[in-house]
């Protein structure tokens, strides 16, 4: 029956080629705008940590004088609060950021100095964050214990600087220190670069930043901050800085700590023991407000606002548009279904019931939907080479998966059929007595 | 003309028509805001800078050695530059207009005060208004003697020592306006920390760094603080236009020939620094346009496909009017007529509903008031769109020979 439906459908649609084509036109560019814009929401909000995320948390303590930091903790610590909470190790697992830019040289290859990204920060770091190496490994705790120079560089530095080789036991110069690469990750994109995400309230919507590309250089927290030392960037200072770069001692907010607790017992544990640090410190004199937080990962990107306000403009926009789409395609096919009125009459005087006609119909818009979602998925792929030439951070990960394509066709077909169920209704209530009387 | 026959001939299509109407009033409602919103992003993409933008090009330089002495690389660098042929003035600067990474700080206009009064770019240089170009409207220009340099200046206000800071400053109009409406700014002192600092010029206008908010972008001030190197300082100079290229080319040389332990982070025309800033408002209103147009497409080609079945479905009812003495131009004002009809009501409620969109939009994205000019203009046009695209099928219409009311079917 299913066979006969769909003949009969297409040689429907071929009756009247250009009513067909507007359908087809109007499904596709629908389809095309709403499931590009979805594809960058889907990428930009999706979890960068899957199976990870419930169990990343950001502690935070407030060192800032009385009255300063209003609306809670600000977005970083100051390296003694961090310094402290971390090496209580009262977590799974721990990890310090510091961000600063490096001079990077290397003896053995005649290339300009280059300026990166160096992210300074502790071994818990990789395996906490489900960082893929490429070759070798992450330093030791020993490493870090006895301050060795040693660094892990991405795979995109790697390429630069070694053209892909295995650069592991390779001697960088940092600044002005000679650093042993002990591990290069493989193309490591989290999307967006979490651990790196604050300040996003007050970023006004413009936070296509977060979904930037991660450092290039990471090294050990504390050999990290020697050798880079003055070139270390604050998040916010409330005093002035004697020596700025040289943070430690500073009146500045510029450490992050991420901590991994496994089970609720855990991040309730850790919550009391944050408070009770900071009521210790406030004893001290040291703090003047016990306030804390501790979000969860998924807490933060959405405290900070990860997903810029252009992108959920785009968004609103391209489903208001499928609607449009929409109302066109049901205006179409209605009129298209009720010319046929006197056809349905006949077929309906023969014996066809009610739903035979309905299905039939329906078959029809369903094929309109498939023909539209190929449309739809073309005009998809367009889409996102337009969005890979925006001038945005993100622009390089518009790439559709295979979900977002089974996604394409399915909305395609189901957004025809909700277009045909209307019409299709009509077309089956029509009385044959009436149609065939007029013949 | 006739009204009743259309409006019954609606009302028993009811649905049809209700669905044009509906696709209209959609059409109207998100034209009319994305007009808007291109409109806006517009206007923010026109900010005034208040320097002479077209004469200026911007070099940053990183250092690989520290210098021993930074002030003295420094002078010796703008020496350098303005050595070079077609540069007319060169100075120092932590940051440039539009340039994104700034530098800010709280003002208070008494020590007593709990928040600060306003926050505003804090620009440091001594020459920088007059290289830039930003006209000062009363006062004088920061002197050669008044500057400090940096590390003074961190060291003073670390320790709270205020004798050593630079007492004196430059600051715009409109942060002027802000602290002291109405009254003549000049001899004033406002606190940056607990340092008082006097206006001693005004300039007509001078935008932040971080200029992404209209409301708070002109507020500026120079302090006269010498940088030195190795702090992401940044060298603008000062050129004529058709000249840029070729004295950018030439101090990028002079630069590395005078130091070549240096990295060129930077080097770019002014232009590029404000196309930079403004290029995510820039692809925003490219997108809009692309909505727009395929909006209006898609609702003109509807409006086509519907007015083509009507015409076919009538064929005999046409030639029947034709018949009983009915004019070609009657037949084709008789469709016109009831494309005229439903777009007034996709119109109507499609005001409304843009309406709606904006208040949405007002609490979301901060935007202002649709202003009311947007509707009368945005029916005209959608109005002038259903009579385009019904033209053809209502010209096919009026192309029925009256015969056909006498074939049977």
């Amino acid at each position: 029956m299913f066979a006969y439906y769909l003949d009969l459908a297409l040689r429907s649609l071929k009756r009247n080629k250009v009513l067909t084509a507007l359908m087809i036109l109007a499904i596709a560019v629908g389809i095309g705008a709403s499931m590009t814009t979805l594809t960058v929401m889907h990428l930009l909000s999706g979890d960068p940590l899957p199976g990870r995320s419930q169990q990343i948390f950001y502690p935070q303590v407030d060192a800032t004088p009385a009255g300063y930091a209003k609306g809670g903790p600000l977005d970083m610590l100051d390296y003694h609060s961090a310094v402290d909470l971390w090496s209580a190790h009262r977590a799974d697992r721990q990890a310090l950021i510091a961000n600063s830019e490096v001079k990077v040289r290397t003896p053995d290859v005649s290339l300009p100095p280059l300026m990166v990204p160096m992210l300074a920060t502790t071994s818990d770091f990789f395996a906490m964050f489900k960082v893929p190496f490429r070759y070798g490994s992450a330093w030791t705790a020993a490493d870090a214990a006895s301050r060795a120079r040693v660094a892990v560089i991405s795979s995109d530095l790697n390429d630069r600087l070694f053209g892909g080789a295995d650069s592991v036991g390779k001697i960088l110069r940092l600044k002005d220190s000679d650093v042993r690469i002990v591990g290069v990750l493989q193309t490591w994109r989290p999307s967006p670069l979490f651990y790196d995400v604050r300040a996003g309230r007050f970023a006004e919507g413009q936070t296509s930043s977060f979904y930037d590309k991660p450092e290039d250089v990471f090294m050990p927290f504390f050999s990290g901050l020697e050798v880079n030392a003055g070139n270390f960037w604050q998040f916010t200072c409330w005093g002035k800085v004697a020596t700025p770069g040289h943070l430690q001692d500073a009146p500045c907010v510029w450490v992050a700590l991420w901590v991994q607790l496994d089970d609720a017992t855990k991040v309730a544990d850790y919550r009391a023991f944050i408070a009770s640090y900071a009521q210790q410190q406030k004893a001290l004199g040291r703090f003047a407000s016990t306030q804390t937080r501790m979000p969860s990962l998924m807490q933060w990107l959405v405290f900070n606002h990860v997903v810029p306000s252009d992108v959920k403009l785009q968004t609103w926009l391209a489903f208001a548009f499928l609607a449009i789409c929409l109302f066109n395609v049901i205006g179409l096919l209605l009129a298209k279904f009720l010319r046929r009125s006197s056809e349905i009459g006949v077929r309906r005087a023969l014996g066809a019931s009610r739903g035979a006609i309905f299905a039939q119909c329906l078959v029809e818009a369903g094929v309109v939907g498939v023909v539209g979602g190929i449309g739809g998925w073309l005009r998809t792929l367009t889409g996102l080479w337009l969005v890979r030439r925006q001038p945005v951070e993100y622009a390089d990960l518009a790439h559709l998966d295979l979900g977002m394509f089974g996604l394409t066709f399915a909305v395609a077909v189901a957004a025809s059929l909700a277009a045909g169920f209307l019409p299709a209704l009509r077309a089956s209530g029509v009385a044959p007595a009436l149609q065939l009387k007029t013949l | 003309m006739e009204w009743r026959p259309i409006l019954s001939t609606l009302r028993r299509h009811r649905i049809p028509a209700s669905l044009l109407v509906l696709e209209i009033a959609l059409t109207c409602a998100i034209v009319c805001n994305a007009v808007f919103l291109i409109g806006q992003r517009l206007q923010h993409m026109q900010m005034s800078t208040g320097i002479d933008e077209h004469a200026l090009v911007q070099i940053q330089l990183a250092e690989i050695e520290p210098s021993p002495d930074i002030y003295a690389r420094a002078r010796e660098d703008l020496a350098v530059l303005r050595q070079v042929p077609g540069v007319q003035a060169a100075a120092l600067t932590n940051q440039v207009p539009l340039g994104i990474s700034s530098s800010n700080s709280s003002i208070k206009l008494d020590l007593a005060q709990r928040q600060p009064t306003l926050n505003a770019g804090t620009y440091f240089g001594l020459d920088l208004p007059q290289t830039m170009g930003a006209r000062l409207v009363a006062g004088r220009h920061l002197q050669a003697d008044e500057a400090t340099n940096v590390d003074v200046v961190l060291k003073a206000l670390a320790t709270g020592d205020a004798k050593q800071l630079p007492a004196v400053t430059v600051i715009t109009q409109a942060m002027a306006q802000r602290l002291w409406p109405g009254q003549n700014p000049l001899g004033r002192t406002f606190y940056i920390g607990p340092v008082g600092v006097r206006v001693v010029g005004v300039l007509a206008d001078l935008a932040r760094a971080n200029a992404y908010n209209d409301a708070t972008a002109h507020y500026s001030m120079v302090l006269p603080v010498f940088m030195g190197v190795g702090q992401n300082q940044s060298y603008l100079i000062r050129t004529r236009p058709q000249d840029r290229q070729a004295v950018l080319k030439a101090a990028v040389a002079a630069l590395k020939k005078a130091d070549p332990q240096r990295v060129v982070t930077r080097q770019r025309t002014y232009d590029e620094v404000r196309s930079k800033f403004f290029e995510n408002d820039r692809a925003m209103a490219g997108i809009l346009v692309g909505v727009i147009i395929a909006l209006l497409t898609v609702t003109a080609l509807g409006i086509v496909g519907l007015a083509s079945f009507w015409v076919a479905q009538r064929r005999r009812m046409i030639g029947v009017r034709r018949a009983l003495g009915a004019t070609r131009r009657n037949i084709l004002n008789y469709f016109q007529a009831e494309n005229f009809v439903l777009a007034t009501f996709g119109i109507a409620l499609g005001m409304l509903l843009a309406y709606a969109i904006n208040l949405f939009l007002m609490l979301h994205y901060e935007l202002p008031r649709l202003p009311a000019i947007y509707f009368p203009v945005g029916a005209v046009v959608l109005w002038v769109i259903g009579q385009l695209a019904v033209l053809g099928p209502a010209l096919r219409a009026a192309a029925v020979p009256p015969v056909v009311a006498t074939r049977s079917v």
